[in-house]
């Protein structure tokens, strides 16, 4: 059992966690995750040290509620346990001095993007940040983004908050500008992290893209999150999950992670069932 | 009863293991075998003659003393029987159920010779089961404590008997393991009707009652490597990771939904629990109703389409690239298959798996092939026959082809020496790698074996280490 020291939501349906695994802290490196199980009855799922400190022991996760786990997940607050907790697991982040290096996040993305742009930071790099989010809302980490890169753009799908329109848009006028661009790091939904490979594509700029298969055990033993890279099947927990996103079949990995969408949503509707019973209950109670 | 003489011994037929019923059983997924009753066990027992040179123990890779136990069990003293084979045997419960004995122990038996050997599977498996559900698994005595710590990684068959004897000998031993659960294949691969989980929980709890120490979700390498096991205070290391990487047959559109490793199926199903989805969160392929094809002829294999059929499969075929008389599965799961409607199509090889244009596999492209001349393994090697091309229509497919090397703790620990395929190389006898303090046993040495070669590797291991640990002062 793994303790949840502190718990909060820091947009719409995402959550940070700071959860109690001293050994963890110490050996993570950016870009490696841990798999989590909720509950007993629980399914295993990756998700992105986000952060971690090394002195109180504990690792940070930042979490979107999107289906069943992830909900009840974030149901969890601080005090509470995760049944379940290993890691670091997958290839560190290749990180040395490129130069200038863009780090773009989308959604919670950004969460994932993160220690990825601190290290890059560390190695010496220009860091640039762009995060994206469909609204002011879902616009996540700034003020950490903020602390550690030497530019931060965000940007807005409806733009009700800094600039108007995509991730992509922003980058485009970087490259416009001639700036110079050494490696993009693009991490979030895989239609975002294509569209940034097409862009980055033309102009043959070094573009790294994190993916997120479903995975099993993470370890290399079930080929469950087998991907297709420049036409060669790859296990993404243990060659990954970063790859050259010139040479990712992101058309093969989003039909893959399509196979059990009628489940995801039985296994939803089980949840909210539940939280409703929960309600109707203490409903009762009172 | 009275003495009966070897002539009178030898007209008692073999016993049959009471078991599920075929058209049952296919539709859950409780044990198949029910075990003999003490009746049949007895009478089973008899048939022992006893030989004064048991040629049976000779088969048996740890030498359990069998005449010795079935002399025992013929005379009712069961829980003495246990204790008999567990000098030898520290989970008999397991192996009663899963050793291949048609080719060890049984296969060597005189009466075997004229008659049906002596059911020894089934009467150490009885033996195990009436201690497991009348005392409870006993606990041995433990020997002062010598203040040695070993740490064993992975808690497969060959890492929880090391584990078992090395506690007992004094030491403190910590079993590091990936999974959230213990057991390795014992619990992700081997399916609840062949082996209910309960018996290896039963096995991990007695262990964990010696005094071993657990530690679950731990990946040796990705949290801490063997190196910083030893200069972190243990002072010998046994590595028992398995064979946990699964080979694919690497031909075109096997990323189709719907086509896994026997390893990922099986995992979903039976560690996870896919087969009470949605009350467990983990789903599997909607196999009812569908046509599945699982690719292989093992044990593997055998649990794969035996599950296939429990989850609902229309049709359930095993595809085998050579004949029945090569297929490496024990006989009496091969024999289990067909009672359940399992279609074995031989002599068949995939050249591509077929896809709906969103992705989903409807069919797979088979070769048919024939038999030529015996290979490097003995067996007859399959020849293509060209112009044989067919269709077949599937939804699923499971890939069971065997599995290699996990490279976790070779990338992590270089400086043990390897084969070319991964595998750990050690001395046979002591179980000893090239690095000082580091012990390797069971599948990750052998490549994928059985239960009990990977017991018998664990305990060598441990009289090893208790050596190592006992001069390295
Ligand atoms: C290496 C890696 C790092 C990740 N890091 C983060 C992170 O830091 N924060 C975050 O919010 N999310 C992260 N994810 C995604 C996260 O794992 C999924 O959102 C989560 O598994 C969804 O589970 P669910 O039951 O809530 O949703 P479901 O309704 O079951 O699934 C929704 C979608 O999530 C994906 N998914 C489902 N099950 C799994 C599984 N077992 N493994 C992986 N993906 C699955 C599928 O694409 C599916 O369509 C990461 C994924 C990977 C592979
Ligand atoms: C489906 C199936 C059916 C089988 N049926 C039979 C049968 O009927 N009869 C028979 O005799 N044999 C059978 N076998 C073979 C038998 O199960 C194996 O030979 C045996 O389990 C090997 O034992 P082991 O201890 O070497 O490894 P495993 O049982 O593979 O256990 C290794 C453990 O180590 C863990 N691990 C791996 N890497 C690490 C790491 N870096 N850190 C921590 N932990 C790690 C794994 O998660 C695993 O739990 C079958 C195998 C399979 C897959
Ligand atoms: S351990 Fe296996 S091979 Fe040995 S006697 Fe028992 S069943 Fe036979
Ligand atoms: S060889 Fe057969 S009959 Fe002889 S002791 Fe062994 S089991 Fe008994
Ligand atoms: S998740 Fe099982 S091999 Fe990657």
């Amino acid at each position: 059992m793994y303790k949840i020291v502190s718990a909060e939501f820091i947009a719409p349906n995402v959550k940070k966690f700071i959860i109690e695994a001293p050994k963890i802290a110490r050996k993570r490196q950016a870009g490696q995750f841990v798999i989590i199980r909720v509950n007993d009855n629980g399914e295993r799922i990756p998700l992105t040290i986000s952060d971690a400190n090394i002195n109180e022991g504990t690792i940070t996760i930042i979490v979107q509620g999107i289906g069943k786990t992830t909900k009840e997940l974030n149901d969890l607050e601080s005090g509470e346990y995760i049944h379940d907790l290993v890691g670091p697991l997958g290839k560190p982040s290749h990180i040395e001095k490129f130069g200038t290096a863009i780090s773009i996040g989308g959604g919670v993305g950004t969460a994932i993007a993160y220690p990825t742009a601190v290290a890059l930071k560390q190695a010496g790099n220009y860091t640039i940040s762009i995060i994206g989010g469909r609204s002011k809302d879902f616009v996540i980490l700034e003020d950490e983004m903020n602390k550690v890169c030497d530019e931060v753009f965000v940007t807005t799908d409806d733009g009700s908050y800094g600039y108007p329109g995509f991730v992509t848009t922003k980058l485009q006028e970087l490259i416009d500008a001639k700036r110079k661009i050494d490696l993009v790091l693009a991490i979030g939904p895989i239609p975002m992290m294509k569209a940034v490979a097409e862009v980055t594509r033309k102009y043959k700029i070094k573009t790294v893209v994190s993916l997120n298969p479903i995975m099993v055990d993470g370890t290399g033993m079930c080929g469950g999150c087998r991907a297709t890279v420049d036409n060669k099947t790859v296990f993404v927990c243990v060659d990954g999950p970063e790859f050259d996103a010139h040479k990712v079949d992101f058309e093969t990995l989003e039909r893959r992670n399509r196979t059990y969408r009628e489940d995801e949503r039985l296994a939803l509707e089980t949840h909210t069932c539940k939280s409703e019973t929960a309600v109707l209950k203490t409903a009762n109670e009172l | 009863m009275a003495k009966l003489s070897n002539k009178e011994k030898m007209k008692i037929p073999r016993q049959a293991m009471p078991e599920q019923d075929s058209a049952v059983r296919r539709n859950n997924f409780e044990e198949v075998n029910l075990g003999f009753t003490e009746e049949l066990a007895k009478m089973e027992a008899l048939r022992c003659i006893q030989c004064p040179k048991p040629t049976c123990v000779s088969g048996c890779p740890v030498g359990v003393k069998i005449g010795d136990f079935i002399s025992l069990v013929a005379e009712g003293e069961y829980l003495k029987a246990a204790e008999k084979i567990k000098e030898d045997n520290m989970l008999p419960a397991i192996c009663g159920r899963v050793c291949p004995q048609e080719e060890q122990c049984e296969v060597k038996c005189i009466v075997g010779k004229k008659n049906e050997p002596v059911a020894i599977g089934r009467l150490e498996r009885f033996v195990a089961d009436f201690e497991r559900q009348h005392v409870g698994i006993r606990e041995p005595k433990l020997k002062s404590k010598t203040g040695k710590r070993v740490a064993i990684v992975g808690s497969g068959p060959a890492g929880l008997s090391c584990a078992g004897d090395l506690v007992q000998m004094g030491h403190d031993v910590t079993v590091f393991e990936a999974l959230h659960e213990l057991g390795g294949v014992l619990i992700y691969g081997i399916p609840e009707f062949r082996l209910p989980k309960e018996i290896v929980k039963a096995e991990v709890e007695s262990l964990r009652k010696l005094g071993v120490d657990f530690q679950p979700n731990t990946v040796i390498g990705m949290s801490d490597t063997v190196d910083e096991l030893l200069s972190d205070g243990y002072d010998a290391v046994f590595i028992a990771v398995g064979a946990g990487l699964p080979y694919f047959l690497n031909i075109k559109g096997e990323n189709y939904n719907g086509v896994y490793s026997a390893n990922e199926f099986l995992t979903r199903v039976n560690l996870m629990k896919a087969y009470k989805f949605p009350d467990y969160d983990t789903p599997v392929f909607h196999v009812k109703d569908k046509n599945i094809a699982v690719f292989g002829g093992g044990n593997t294999a055998m649990d794969a389409v035996r599950t296939s059929k429990r989850l609902g499969a229309k049709n359930a075929y095993i595809i085998y690239r050579r004949s029945d008389v090569e297929m490496p599965a024990r006989k009496e799961e091969i024999h289990h298959a067909k009672e359940e409607g399992i279609e074995f199509i031989y002599l068949s090889n995939p050249l591509e798996f077929l896809g709906t244009a969103d992705g989903w596999l409807n069919g797979v492209k088979l070769q048919k092939m024939e038999l030529g001349e015996p290979d490097a393994s003995g067996r007859r090697k399959p020849i293509p026959i060209p112009g044989s091309e067919y269709i077949l229509d599937i939804d699923m497919a499971v890939v069971a082809i065997g599995n290699g090397s996990n490279p976790i703790i070779q990338k992590t620990t270089p400086d043990l020496t390897y084969t070319k395929w991964g595998n750990i190389i050690v001395d046979e006898n002591t179980m000893k790698t090239s690095k000082e303090g580091v012990f390797a046993g069971g599948d990750i040495v052998t490549g994928g074996a059985t239960v009990i070669l990977a017991m018998g590797a664990g305990r060598k291991a441990a009289a090893a280490i208790n050596e190592f640990l006992n001069c390295s002062n």
